[in-house]
C-alpha cells in the first residue's frame, strides 16, 4: 500500500499512542521543524483517539488531512493507528526525538502513566543500550497517580506542591496500591502534604535512576514523557542523579517527533537507492 | 477463665474469646480503618458483648497481625505467622501446609504435626496477589467484593489476565469490558491469576498436604475453587478459616494464663514457647527487610 503512495511531500506526522496520553507532533520536512503539536487522552477506542489527535493537529497547523504524506505511529498503541504508513518502536523515536530537542543527549529517561525506560543512545541518535520496567507502576507515573487519588488531588497539581516539601517523608512501598494506603496513614499520622507528596516522588525516582545507572550515564541526560510537567518530579529526579536534566516544553512530544525525524531518515534512505537503481540502469 | 486474641490485620480487625477448655464464646470482626488502636478494641468489645461478658473477665489477651502492637490492652504480642500456625492446626490437626491470603499480603507456612512453624514465606512488598488485587478487581466492576468470588464461578471461559501488577490489571480489565468481554469471564480469570501466585509462593516452601487456607480471602468461594483446581487436591476451609490468627492468638493465651495460674506471678517469659515466638519474629524481620 505505502509504495503506491507519494514519497515526496511536505508534512510528516508523528502519532505517539501512550496508555494514558496520546501524543500528535506534525512536522515539515523541508525546514525540519514542528508545525503543530496536539496531546489529548487516550482513552479505550485507540484507533479513534488516533485518528482525533491527527485531525486536531492538521487544524491547529492549519492543514489538510490530505497535505501530510506519512504518518508514522509509536507507543503502545502504534499498531492501532488506521492511517499509520509505518509504526517504530517507542524507544527509537524517544532517542531521535530527545537528541533532535536537546543535540548533544547521551541519555535518555522516558517516564510515562505504565512504565519508564532508561536509554543510551550513539553520537547518531541510535539507541545503544536500554532498561525498561513494563512489569508494574512502582517506578510510573501511575504510582503518582495513585498518591495524588490517596490525597485527593489533581495529578496536575501535584508537581508545584510538592516544591513546598521541607522534609520529605520517603515512601516505604514499592507496589502503588500498597504506597495509596502508607499515604493515607502518612496524612493521618499529620504529615504535610507536601512532604508526603516529595517523599513519593523521591522514591519513585530512586527506582528510575538505578535504571539510569545499569545503561551508563555519559553525559547529558534528557527526560522525555508525561513526567516532564510534573516540576517536582524533574527536581526530585535531579536531585537522585545529581545533574541538570534537559527538559522543553517538547519533551513530552519526544516520542512523536521522533517518530517524524526517523520517517524522513527512510525517505531519504530510499531517495538513495532508487538513484543508486537508476545509475546501474543508466550504466 | 476466659482468654482473648486479637488479629489486627491490614483490612479486618479480628477477636476470639476462649474458655479454659479452648471452647469459642464469641467472635468479633470489625474493618481496621486508619485507627488501628480503636479497631483492636472494637473487635475486642463486639467479641465480649456478644458473650455478654466483662473486660475484667477475659484473663488474657494475645495480639497478633500487622498491628498487634496497636493491641494496647494486650498482655503480649505474637507474630500472626505463628498464630495462624497454631489455629490450623487446632482447627484442623493434619494441617501442614497453610495458605494465608489477607488484604495486604500472602503467606505461605509449613508446619509440623505439633502446630510448630517449620518455614514460611511471604509476599508483603507488591499487592499482587493480595486480597488488595480482588478489592481492585471488584472496584472496577462495580461489584461488592463478597459477590465477586460467586460470580466468577458462573465462568464457563476464564480469560487469561497478563498483567502482574494490581495497578496494570484495573486498565486491563477496563480494556476487557471495553469489548464486551463478560464480566464473570474476566473475574474468573482473575482469580486463576491469583491462585497461581499463591501454589508458586506455596511450592517455596514445600507443598504438602492437608493444606488449610486461611485470611479475609478464604471466604471466597471462587477462590477456594481456583486453588483446588490449580493443586489438584481439596484444602480445609470452614467458616471459622478468617478468625485462625485470632484464634491462634488466643490459644497462645490461654497457654500463658494457665501458666501464670500455676507458676503464680512470675510470667513465663523463658518457656519453649516463647523461644519459639522470638525465632519467627526475627525470621519476620529479616524477610522484611
Amino acid at each position: 500500500m505505502s509504495t503506491e503512495r507519494s514519497l515526496n511531500g511536505k508534512y510528516i506526522a508523528g502519532i505517539d499512542i501512550g496508555t494514558r496520553m496520546t501524543k500528535c507532533a506534525v512536522f515539515d520536512n523541508e525546514t525540519c521543524t514542528v508545525v503543530a503539536r496536539t496531546t489529548m487522552l487516550t482513552g479505550h477506542n485507540l484507533a479513534a483517539s488516533s485518528e482525533k489527535v491527527l485531525a486536531e493537529a492538521c487544524k491547529r497547523a492549519g492543514l489538510n488531512a490530505s497535505d501530510v504524506f506519512y504518518v508514522a505511529s509509536t507507543g503502545y498503541g502504534r499498531y492501532q493507528a488506521p492511517m499509520r504508513r509505518i509504526q517504530i518502536t517507542d524507544i527509537s523515536c524517544h532517542a531521535m526525538g530527545a537528541k533532535y530537542l536537546f543535540p548533544n543527549t547521551t541519555n535518555i529517561l522516558d517516564v510515562g502513566a505504565q512504565n519508564a525506560k532508561a536509554i543510551r543512545i550513539d553520537e547518531n541518535g541510535r539507541v545503544a543500550k536500554f532498561r525498561m520496567n513494563d512489569k508494574c507502576a512502582s517506578g510510573a507515573g501511575r504510582f503518582l497517580e495513585r498518591v495524588a487519588k490517596g490525597l485527593e488531588l489533581d495529578l496536575e497539581e501535584i508537581g508545584t506542591l510538592s516544591l513546598r516539601s521541607k522534609d520529605p517523608q520517603p515512601i516505604s512501598s514499592i507496589c502503588a496500591v500498597l504506597a495509596e494506603s502508607e499515604v493515607i496513614n502518612l496524612v493521618t499520622s499529620g504529615y504535610p502534604v507536601e512532604d508526603i507528596l516529595m517523599g513519593a516522588q523521591l522514591s519513585i525516582s530512586d527506582r528510575i535512576v538505578a535504571m539510569l545507572r545499569q545503561v551508563g550515564i555519559e553525559g547529558e541526560v534528557t527526560l522525555t514523557g508525561g513526567i516532564t510537567k510534573n516540576v517536582g518530579m524533574v527536581k526530585a529526579l535531579e536531585k537522585k542523579i545529581g545533574k541538570h536534566l534537559n527538559v522543553s516544553p517538547d519533551s513530552e512530544y519526544a516520542g512523536a517527533i521522533g517518530a517524524c525525524l526517523l520517517v524522513q531518515r527512510r525517505l531519504k534512505k530510499l531517495e538513495q537507492q532508487k538513484t543508486q537503481s537508476t545509475n546501474f540502469a543508466v550504466a | 477463665m476466659l482468654v482473648a486474641g486479637v488479629d489486627v490485620g491490614s483490612t479486618q480487625t479480628k477477636a476470639i474469646i476462649l474458655n479454659e477448655n479452648a471452647g469459642i464464646m464469641a467472635r468479633g470482626i470489625v474493618n481496621t480503618g486508619a485507627n488501628v488502636v480503636k479497631a483492636a478494641e472494637k473487635a475486642f468489645n463486639e467479641a465480649r458483648k456478644s458473650a455478654e461478658l466483662e473486660e475484667w473477665d477475659v484473663a488474657y489477651t494475645v495480639g497478633t497481625g500487622y498491628g498487634r502492637y496497636k493491641v494496647l490492652f494486650g498482655d503480649t504480642q505474637i507474630t500472626e505467622i505463628s498464630c495462624h500456625a497454631r489455629g490450623a492446626n487446632f482447627l484442623f490437626p493434619k494441617t501442614r501446609t497453610i495458605l494465608d491470603i489477607g488484604g495486604q499480603d500472602t503467606k505461605a507456612i509449613r508446619i509440623n504435626e505439633k502446630g510448630e512453624v517449620v518455614d514460611f514465606c511471604m509476599n508483603d512488598k507488591c499487592a499482587a496477589g493480595t486480597g488488595r488485587f480482588l478489592a481492585a478487581a471488584a472496584d472496577v466492576m462495580g461489584i461488592s467484593l463478597d459477590e465477586l468470588g460467586d460470580v466468577a464461578l458462573q465462568s464457563n471461559n476464564p480469560l487469561r489476565i497478563t498483567n502482574v501488577c494490581t495497578v496494570f490489571v484495573e486498565t486491563e480489565i477496563m480494556n476487557h469490558l471495553s469489548k464486551g468481554k463478560k464480566g464473570e469471564d474476566i473475574l474468573s480469570g482473575v482469580h486463576q491469576s491469583i491462585a497461581g501466585r499463591s501454589v508458586s509462593l506455596m511450592r517455596r516452601v514445600g507443598i504438602d498436604p492437608e493444606i488449610t487456607f486461611t485470611g479475609g480471602v478464604s471466604r471466597n468461594k471462587g477462590m477456594v475453587k481456583a486453588l483446588q483446581e490449580k493443586l489438584g487436591i481439596p484444602i480445609n476451609v470452614n467458616d471459622d478459616s478468617q478468625y485462625i490468627g485470632a484464634l491462634g492468638a488466643a490459644l497462645f493465651a490461654l497457654d500463658r494464663a494457665k501458666a501464670r495460674q500455676t507458676d503464680g506471678r512470675r510470667l513465663d517469659s523463658s518457656s519453649g514457647q516463647a523461644k519459639h515466638d522470638g525465632q519467627t519474629a526475627v525470621l519476620k524481620e529479616e524477610a522484611k527487610s
